[in-house]
């Protein structure tokens, strides 16, 4: 497939496209805030305290998670679908994502999230990276692509086991509804403190998979064809798990799970790019980061009264959506 | 000095010895057709020569083993067609053969002028320069086998191996990858490749190996390992054999006959 757009053109509109969604969730909120008046507040901090505090302190946090961790699951769900050459992997598909929940709900159904709020995302990020090491080891050394998903699968469902049991063995019904809505997924009332305790696992993340390209393409052939054009596969499956890990660990562990763009993002910029996994990578970075941005942008206007969660509008507009994809590439192949 | 040499080569499955021992010298600028019924072990043995299997013996090339080498060592030493022939993605065939260049390229750098000539000439070769900005996953079976046979050409290494190539091409299709195969040979390079079709091997091939129970059976020039008796022998069937100047023929006729077994002593 050759792309109907110019790469460099494709990656330059997606990036302004980045770049408005984040102007236009600074700007989203229900304290009214003229558009200079953000603007100023949000760099100079010359306005009233409340609106420099409702700029820096709730919509800027709000607004890099937003990229940030929309971001990291466009690229890890690009690389991984890239990685296992199956169109349905997503970064959950590991247990990463439930593993991350799990943490997290430990520390919500202890009543240390209560004590301590940090503590909620450091233990959703050990979790997730324990439950790497696990899946890992639970596939072996032979690095088997079939292995690692069963893998994940088998740790997935512990972990959505074990967040069961703590759903069913909370103290009290309080516990339990903050421990479902923390699962739901959102990015309200984040702030710079996630920011800074997120953000550099999501940039390690980044860093490991954006050096994958040229082996995923050459994965495009098969296993045996890659390792025969000098790709060290054990490498780069250390590479795209632990990735994936602390990227999307560090991300479900400041928003909750967030499920679909992972799934679909990689398959809206296949096309775009000529399915070349190695140009799918940062495509599906911006086009993730665009399209968490947009949803959260949108979960406040649909309902600016009550916190309609962005990982619920995700999967209620995502599902559809991939049905429809899934029809329309079964016509095109028929 | 042999270019590819296997020194008591011997994998195990389980309790079975899938390769069994086998010691081989192949020079350069021999195309060597690796013949032997299903199961033999021709895959086995390629895939062992590739690093994909353990084993026990020595691989070496030019003396030097292939085990001690880091993966991109070997990509820049053997060129290598798996058996299975999948594309996971839509992408451009231009862009699969391109694939065969990676060993030679620098990450995020664009292709320089050989490797564009590397591209054109393979698919020139298989003859599917008009397919090239086809996506590689809409094409029949006998134009991905080509497609995936240019990429093999376009890696240019001193050693190309390939395990059944020619499965799945049509006559013309399968005379221009034995024909490419024996002007690789001639300009010094050496071509391995497993082949379940007598004919092509019997007449291009410069030299046959023939396994089976992973063991070699026959080595040798064409004439000296298609025989009669070898392939009653190893695939049970029946041949006429004839030859004219330009090389032996071979005509499959039927299942060979059960002899009654001369008793051993």
């Amino acid at each position: 497939m050759t792309a109907p757009v110019p790469y460099t053109l494709l990656i330059g509109m997606l990036s302004a496209l980045v770049g408005l969604l984040f102007a236009g969730s600074l700007l989203t909120g229900p304290a009214a805030i003229g558009f200079t008046d953000s603007l100023i507040a949000l760099v100079s901090g010359q306005s009233s305290d409340a609106v420099v505090l409702v700029m820096r302190e709730i919509r800027l946090p709000r607004a890099i998670l937003g990229l940030m961790i929309g971001a990291s699951l466009g690229l890890t769900g690009a690389a991984l679908q890239g990685y296992l050459r199956n169109p349905l992997a997503e970064p959950a598909l590991l247990g990463i994502s439930a593993s991350a929940s799990l943490g997290a709900v430990l520390a919500i159904y202890t009543g240390l999230a209560a004590i301590l709020p940090l503590s909620l995302p450091i233990l959703a990020l050990l979790a997730a990276i324990i439950a790497v090491f696990v899946v890992r080891l639970l596939a072996g050394s032979r690095s088997d692509v079939a292995t690692l998903i069963l893998a994940g699968v088998a740790v997935t469902s512990f972990a959505g086991a074990m967040t069961a049991l703590a759903l069913n063995l909370s103290p009290n019904p309080f516990a339990a509804l903050e421990i479902v809505f923390w699962m739901l997924g959102s990015l309200a009332d984040r702030s710079m403190a996630d920011v800074w305790l997120a953000s550099p696992f999501m940039l390690a993340g980044w860093m490991m998979i954006a050096g994958l390209g040229r082996a995923l393409d050459a994965l495009t052939l098969g296993e045996a064809t890659a390792r025969s054009l000098g790709i060290r596969l054990d490498r780069v499956q250390a590479l795209a798990v632990f990735g994936t890990a602390v990227s999307v660990g560090a991300a479900t562990s400041v928003s909750g799970a967030i499920g679909f763009i992972g799934l679909i993002v990689p398959h809206l910029m296949r096309p775009l790019v000529g399915a070349r996994p190695s140009r799918l990578l940062l495509a599906s970075a911006l086009a993730g980061a665009a399209m968490l941005l947009a949803a959260d942008i949108a979960v406040r206007l649909i309902s600016p009264d009550t916190d309609l969660k962005i990982g619920v509008l995700t999967a209620l507009v995502g599902a559809p959506f991939f049905l429809w994809l899934i029809i329309k590439t079964r016509r095109s192949v028929l | 000095m042999s270019r590819l040499s296997l020194h008591n080569v011997t994998v195990r499955l389980g309790h079975r010895n899938v390769i069994d021992n086998i010691s081989l010298d192949i020079g350069a600028g021999e195309f060597v057709g690796l013949l032997g019924p299903n199961g033999a072990g021709k895959s086995t043995l390629l895939r062992t020569i590739m690093q994909e299997l353990a084993h026990e013996g020595r691989i070496a090339i030019d003396g030097r083993p292939v085990a001690g080498m880091t993966a991109a060592e070997r990509a820049l030493q053997l060129a290598y067609l798996p058996q299975a022939r999948n594309i996971a993605w839509p992408i451009s065939v231009a862009e699969v053969v391109a694939l065969g260049r990676l060993p030679r390229s620098r990450p995020f750098a664009s292709p320089t002028p050989a490797d564009q000539t590397a591209v054109a000439e393979a698919m020139a070769r298989m003859d599917i320069t008009g397919l090239a900005d086809r996506p590689a996953t809409e094409l029949s079976g006998g134009e991905t086998a080509r497609v995936l046979i240019a990429r093999l050409l376009a890696q240019e290494t001193p050693i190309v191996i390939a395990d059944e190539p020619a499965a799945g091409l049509d006559p013309s299709h399968q005379i221009t990858l034995v024909e490419t195969f024996a002007d690789l040979a001639r300009s010094g390079r050496t071509v391995i490749a497993s082949l379940h079709e007598l004919p092509l091997a019997a007449r291009w091939c410069r030299r046959i190996i023939l396994i089976s129970n992973g063991r070699v059976v026959a080595d040798g020039i064409p004439a000296e390992v298609i025989t009669g008796d070898n392939l009653s022998q190893t695939y049970g069937i029946e041949a006429m054999l004839t030859s004219d100047t330009r090389g032996l023929i071979v005509a499959p006729t039927g299942l060979a006959r059960k002899k009654a077994q001369a008793p051993e002593d």
